[in-house]
């Protein structure tokens, strides 16, 4: 039995040690934002936060958490960089298949919390370890410069669809 | 390659007297020191189990995908032509199931076969040779008990004049000799152990001890680090600077028995087989005895020293998430790569992170500027089972062209030690067939 | 919409006919059957008998007047898609065509997935299926959408006019709202869903004149977008049922081979291990999650058994192909019209493209329960219908016995046309009483993907003095996914319209063009299938790749070259002259081993012409520097879609042109994850400009149109850069070194010019 401490709740989970915390969140704890693509830490699609770092959540055993806090992209929008890369995300409307995106969204609020105004380099180390299959890095990188800048940056599309 | 055949030539000129005496068997049965792992007064066939293990025997009579233990088939890729292991299950057909007692001894020992011809020395019968007749037996006992595959040997890949068992004969003349382990009455039991259990069982030197023209073992440079199918078995006498004479008893111990020693190393390669294989099996006591051996391996510096750096600048600069200290836009390629498909597990900082066993910082491999390993790992990955834990690095060999994997090692010695790669594209191509 | 079949091309009477309706691209093959076959199903904006059905399942809302549109009591306003939403805002471009008409905001509607139903949702285009590809989701359902919207807003008008005894024509609807507008009187649409309910539909309905748009036309955002960003939507492998158990599954790595024996006892002795389960070629391990499954399925002894392709590998593959393309029979999909002059420069190539992988970010997955008689699928799909009847065939149950729950699927890029993964979970959920899910490793989504076919191309022209061809002569050889997939679409000759799409419709004003394909059959077990661009992401790749050769050996700039092959005024010349203006062609030298390159076409019904500049170091690495496209997609129904989609389609195409080829070794495929199917990361994403012709024309296809435009254009910068024409995918990276010498060396490749150090 392990307990972990998930989006500030104690969970317990009757797994076996070596159990990828990915596997965990999503099938035990019942997360499923937190997406499975490769399971060789080569796409990003599992990434969540412990203590606040990116970390590959399908190469992470269970056992090696420990007490850290485990954060995901269910509760990452109450974090300030996550509500803000959240927002920025709608604002240039990124998503397509949007599988990659909860990865994309929780490697782009790590960076912006260590680099609250990253350069266009610093966009592209941070980001480069989250495959996007549907190809919506021109927006992302546009999306991250909007949340750090609070500028609109690329296209901005009308949020509520109302007719003029 | 053509100095090698002058050794041949210049054996047959010595002539057949000196090749009857210098081939000649020591007849002795030999005794072992006490290994806690296999007492004497065990069963025979718990003993044999262990033995093999610490023998890793395994390791080269599989071939892994196919789930046919000991059946051997596994390819050896030798500078003169390729080897297959044989079949060591019970088959009487194909395997070792007919051979007496004696043929086994004497091929363990010996490196001659039942039918009377010649091993080649990729199996380290040089190593074995010192192994008690009742461990041979023991191992003998154990690989009885095990299901018997009939799998036919696969014919060596070898040209003229390698293709000549009997030739092997004049090799042995000149770097075999013979002879049982003997008990070294002014070291402790556990060193004696040691000592067991890195020679006659764990055919140490056999990767870590360079060798000469002849591909004989070169004794005055033991344990000095060599390379082998590509990837470089790393100084492990007491040299500080370029063995392990720095590290701490934990820390070897750490490394001998999950391959992993934080700050150190990881195992990889044959390494890593050894590991999983062989290594991680031993008792603690064992792997204690080991280590007290290890310690009073005499300190040499080896044929090509790597000397770690203990606090690269950038590796210094970098946090785990974020790079520092790179020279910007120097080797731009490398870093690309190693954003994209490497930093989420080795972090900028080389701690690693989701398994230590990414840790890079502070190894040897990066602190190689020829990149042997880097580019061996970059190329064909690692895969070994730890106890419970698969540790595993994909083989982006397949995916990565020759100058990009240069790139990326380059960028891995560069960040990780603080030297200056030399990996070449061409190097790259030559190790993809390794 | 209108043909861009060159003026005389002799294409027969059929395919022509089908071609001035769909305006190419996939479609075409289908509509000529339509046009010629049986009447097939297709949407219809009125209430269909099938109807009940569908509003039942979705609570018999008082007012659904058709399969699209249901308003609850409390105003709510649902729209049912009928389309599969796999990232290319389908469900967002419908919900603009049916809000434009029936009077509602997008941020006004809730979306919801379809019950599977041909009757209902079926695309004409395609068969009459329903069926989410080819890029003809917003070309086929244009008219019928908009129509569908009107039709609801007009018997909502009704009521409200009923109700207040006014005329209808007095009354204005805007924001789910309906206004009497000389009295200013209002009504929601709740309030009035009831009585609508109850009217005859009407005969016939006027439809918004586009100038009159409020919703289509505009950058929108997309109505799946909100949960996308937070977790919250449910892809087929999130999929949550009472009692659900996890199923990990092996199919035999060598292609058609059959599994032997299984050794399940450590398996079974696992902690987390419910059951092992077997097919002819495939055994699964069950397990109480994903994982004690995984682990159980590594923990197998299995022995597979070798089928026929023990011994087949890409190289076999590739010189059969050859081999037909020389002797094969060869169908001929456009003729020459009159006879080719004389004399002139001859010039051929030949052309290897390879098998390629989809990949898409959620690996393949279904969840199925079986009880006796019923079947229940979750599933994310591109072809809902199809998973129903494979469901039923397997369980041996009628069709209305077999519920399919699709989701939103995380990437198609056609893999999910085929119901394999949901064949194979039917089968392994019948043995078993509990729910099961089936989740392929990445691995198992790459070792048993139904690749785009590999193509053997031999294409030569005749180059008169002014340069330009005199004749045109080009030979497709391949397997044929059409063929299987929907036979019916064959033409009556037997050709493959989808092997020949692009190629014999070129942008080019050329009389003399012969184009042939040779049916290869593919070895059993080595399944093709639709990938992202079909047809013309190969053609053009050959095309234009070989227009520029030609310009080259004519001594020509490719720009001016192309432009003196095509019609003026024509819509493929006005996406040309655009993106070369946008990237300032020819305005200022390029810096040594930077090249740009060209290439444009009229794929799917729409014109697209992209520019692609590299930077090729002197080891032969290639760096993307930029990107300009220019596209005419008609009516641009949502700017911000047709953005994202080019900007997406063209880095998958330049993704696999760059990295990608599937290869056999021992009948297995080679590749099986990101490390060794590679795909392109954000560091290695130029800078991508979209730029839209503004039209009037009806929408063509969108989702492909970057992806097929992208691995010649990509070619064609290489060549810029290096003078070497490549005409094997993915690109051969070393044979672009500067010298063999420089591969000795190690690379200063920092930022600038690749230099050797
Ligand atoms: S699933 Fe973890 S990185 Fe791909
Ligand atoms: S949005 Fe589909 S994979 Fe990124």
């Amino acid at each position: 039995m392990v307990t972990l401490r998930v989006n500030g709740e104690d969970r317990q989970a009757d797994v076996p040690p070596d159990m990828p915390l990915l596997w965990v969140l999503r099938d035990v704890i019942g997360l499923t934002g937190t997406k499975f693509g490769c399971g060789i830490a080569q796409c990003g699609a599992c990434t969540v936060h412990i203590d606040g770092q990116p970390i590959r959540s399908c190469q992470m055993p269970v056992s090696a958490v420990g007490n850290r806090a485990v954060t995901t992209i269910e509760a990452i929008g109450l974090t300030p960089e996550g509500a803000k890369v959240q927002q920025a995300w709608l604002a240039v409307d990124v998503v397509q298949c949007g599988y990659c995106q909860s990865g994309q969204i929780m490697s782009a609020a790590a960076l912006l919390a260590r680099t609250p105004n990253p350069t266009d380099r610093d966009i592209d180390t941070a980001m480069a370890g989250n495959i996007c299959r549907c190809g919506t890095y021109v927006r992302i990188r546009e999306a991250i410069k909007q949340a750090a800048t609070g500028q609109p940056q690329g296209l901005q599309v009308v949020v509520d669809g109302s007719a003029a | 390659m053509k100095r090698f055949l002058v050794v041949v030539v210049l054996l047959l000129v010595i002539g057949t007297v000196a090749y009857f005496v210098l081939n000649r068997k020591d007849p002795a049965a030999g005794t072992s020191p006490l290994i806690v792992g296999a007492p004497t007064n065990a069963d025979p066939v718990a003993r044999g189990e262990y033995l093999a293990r610490a023998a890793d025997c395994i390791a080269c009579h599989t071939v892994p995908e196919t789930g046919k233990p000991f059946a051997g088939g596994l390819p050896f890729k030798l500078p003169f032509g390729t080897i297959y292991s044989s079949n060591i299950t019970a088959d009487v057909e194909t395997g070792i199931g007919a051979w007496s007692d004696d043929d086994f001894v004497r091929a363990v020992r010996e490196g001659v076969r039942k039918d009377g011809k010649h091993l080649y020395p990729a199996f380290p019968y040089t190593a074995y040779t010192q192994l008690s007749r009742a461990d041979v037996l023991a191992i003998k006992a154990y690989l009885f008990t095990l299901p018997k595959v009939r799998q036919p040997e696969r014919p060596n890949d070898l040209g003229f004049p390698f293709n000549q068992r009997w030739a092997m004969g004049f090799w042995n003349a000149a770097f075999f000799r013979s002879q049982r382990f003997e008990n070294d009455p002014s070291r402790t039991p556990q060193w004696n152990a040691g000592a067991y259990l890195a020679g006659p069982l764990g055919h140490c030197a056999e990767c870590h001890t360079p060798r000469n023209l002849g591909f004989g073992l070169k004794h005055s440079q033991a344990l000095a680090g060599a390379e082998l199918q590509g990837w470089r078995a790393w100084n492990i006498t007491s040299n500080e600077t370029h063995g392990i004479g720095k590290w701490s008893d934990e820390a070897l111990t750490q490394y001998l028995r999950t391959g992993h020693a934080d700050g150190h190393a990881s195992a990889m390669g044959p390494m890593g087989e050894a590991v999983a294989h062989s290594l991680q099996f031993l008792k603690p006591e064992d792997t204690a005895a080991l280590v007290t051996w290890l310690r009073t391996v005499p300190a040499r510096e080896g044929t090509d020293p790597v000397v770690v750096d203990p606090a690269p600048k950038a590796v210094v600069a970098s946090n785990a998430a974020a790079p520092g200290g790179d020279v910007d836009g120097e080797n731009a390629d490398g870093k690309r790569l190693f954003e994209g498909a490497c930093a989420s597990c080795h972090q900028w900082n080389g701690v690693g992170q989701q398994t230590p066993y990414a840790g890079l910082a502070g190894t040897r491999g990066v602190n190689d500027p020829k990149g042997a390993n880097v580019t061996q790992a970059i190329l064909h990955g690692v895969t070994m089972r730890i106890g419970d834990t698969d540790v595993y690095m994909p083989a982006f060999g397949h995916g990565y062209s020759d100058p990009e994997v240069a790139a990326l090692a380059n960028f891995v010695i560069g960040h990780f030690g603080g030297k200056q790669g030399e990996v070449t594209a061409a190097d790259v191509a030559k190790r993809r067939d390794l | 919409m209108k043909t861009r079949t060159p003026p005389g091309a002799e294409v027969d009477s059929g395919r022509r006919a089908a071609m001035k309706l769909a305006g190419g691209g996939l479609a075409v093959a289908f509509l000529w059957t339509a046009g010629l076959g049986p009447a097939v199903a297709q949407m219809n904006p009125r209430r269909q008998p099938t109807d009940e059905a569908a509003a039942a399942a979705d609570g018999n809302p008082p007012f659904a007047p058709n399969a699209f549109i249901r308003i609850d009591a409390d105003g709510s306003v649902r729209l049912v898609m009928p389309s599969a939403e796999m990232g290319q805002a389908i469900y967002t471009g419908i919900s603009m065509m049916l809000a434009e008409e029936l009077g509602v905001g997008l941020d006004q509607i809730k979306v919801e997935h379809s019950i599977p139903s041909d009757a209902l949702y079926g695309i004409a285009l395609l068969g009459g299926g329903q069926i989410t590809g080819g890029s003809t989701s917003t070309r086929g359902q244009w008219q019928s959408l908009r129509e569908a919207g009107a039709v609801a807003r007009e018997m909502l008008i009704a009521a409200a006019a009923a109700q207040w005894h006014v005329d209808p024509a007095s009354c204005s609807v805007s924001r789910a709202t309906i206004t009497h507008v000389p009295s200013g009187r209002t009504l929601g649409f709740g309030a009035v869903a009831e009585a609508a309910g109850k009217l005859p539909q009407p005969a016939k309905v006027t439809l918004k004149d586009p100038k009159d748009f409020t919703v289509i036309g505009k950058p929108l955002r997309r109505v799946d977008s909100p949960d996308k960003v937070n977790g919250g939507t449910q892809f087929g492998i999130d999929v949550k049922v009472p009692g659900m158990k996890y199923a990990a599954v092996r199919t035999s790595p060598e292609l058609a081979g059959t599994l032997g024996s299984v050794d399940d006892t450590k398996a079974r002795a696992m902690a987390g291990v419910v059951d092992v389960i077997k097919l002819d070629n495939a055994v699964a391990v069950v397990g109480e999650h994903y994982w004690a499954a995984y682990r159980g399925l590594e923990a197998l002894d299995i022995e597979w058994r070798h089928g026929v392709n023990e011994h087949l590998d890409t190289a076999t593959l590739i010189a059969a192909l050859q081999e037909s393309s020389r002797n094969g029979p060869a169908l001929i999909g456009r003729k020459p019209k009159g006879e080719a002059a004389a004399g002139g420069k001859a010039v051929e190539m030949t052309f290897v493209t390879p098998m390629l992988a989809h990949a898409p970010m959620e690996p393949l997955n279904a969840t199925v329960h079986v009880t006796p008689g019923k079947c229940e699928i979750w599933t994310g799909t591109q072809v809902p219908t199809r998973a129903q009847k494979e469901a039923a065939r397997i369980c041996g149950i009628p069709l209305e016995a077999v519920t399919v729950n699709n989701q939103y699927l995380g990437g198609g890029f056609g893999r999910r046309l085929e119901t394999d993964q949901v064949e194979q979970a039917v089968a392994f959920a019948k043995q078993v009483s509990y729910p099961l899910k089936v989740i392929w490793s990445r691995e198992e989504d790459i070792r048993h993907d139904r690749v785009r076919p590999l193509y053997f191309d031999r294409i030569s022209a005749t180059l008169g003095d002014d340069g330009k061809p005199t004749s045109w002569k080009h030979r497709i050889t391949s397997g044929t996914v059409l063929g299987r997939w929907l036979p019916a679409a064959m033409g009556k000759d037997g050709m493959d319209s989808d092997a020949i799409e692009s190629a014999a419709d070129l942008p080019y004003d050329m009389d003399n063009v012969l184009v042939e394909w040779v049916r290869h059959e593919m070895p059993p077990g080595l399944v093709v299938g639709w990938w992202r661009g079909v047809g013309p992401t190969h053609n053009l790749f050959i095309v234009e790749s070989f227009i520029d050769h030609l310009a080259q050996t004519a001594g020509k700039d490719p720009l001016a070259y192309r432009r003196s092959l095509m019609k003026a005024g024509s819509r493929p010349l006005g996406v040309l002259n655009l993106a070369a203006e946008k990237i300032g062609w020819g305005s200022q030298p390029l810096p040594a081993r930077v090249g740009r390159g060209i290439a444009v076409a009229s794929p799917f019904g729409s014109h697209v012409c992209a520019i692609v500049e590299v930077e090729v170091t002197a080891q032969g690495e290639v760096r993307l520097r930029r990107a300009v496209v220019a596209v005419d997609v008609g009516i641009a129904i949502n700017p911000s879609s047709v953005q994202a989609q080019v900007q997406g389609g063209l880095l998958f195409g330049l993704s696999a042109a760059l990295f990608n080829g599937i290869t056999l070794k021992d009948g297995m495929i080679e590749q099986s994850n990101f490390h060794n199917y590679r795909s392109l990361r954000i560091n290695e994403t130029p800078a991508i400009e979209v730029f839209t012709v503004n039209s009037s024309e009806s929408p063509g296809g969108l989702g492909e149109v970057g992806t097929a435009i992208a691995a010649p254009a990509l070619a064609n910068a290489i060549f810029a850069a290096t003078s070497v024409r490549l005409t094997e995918l993915p690109v051969t990276r070393t044979s672009l070194a500067a010298s063999a010498e420089a591969l000795k060396h190690v690379a200063d490749n920092g930022t600038g010019k690749g230099d050797v150090a």
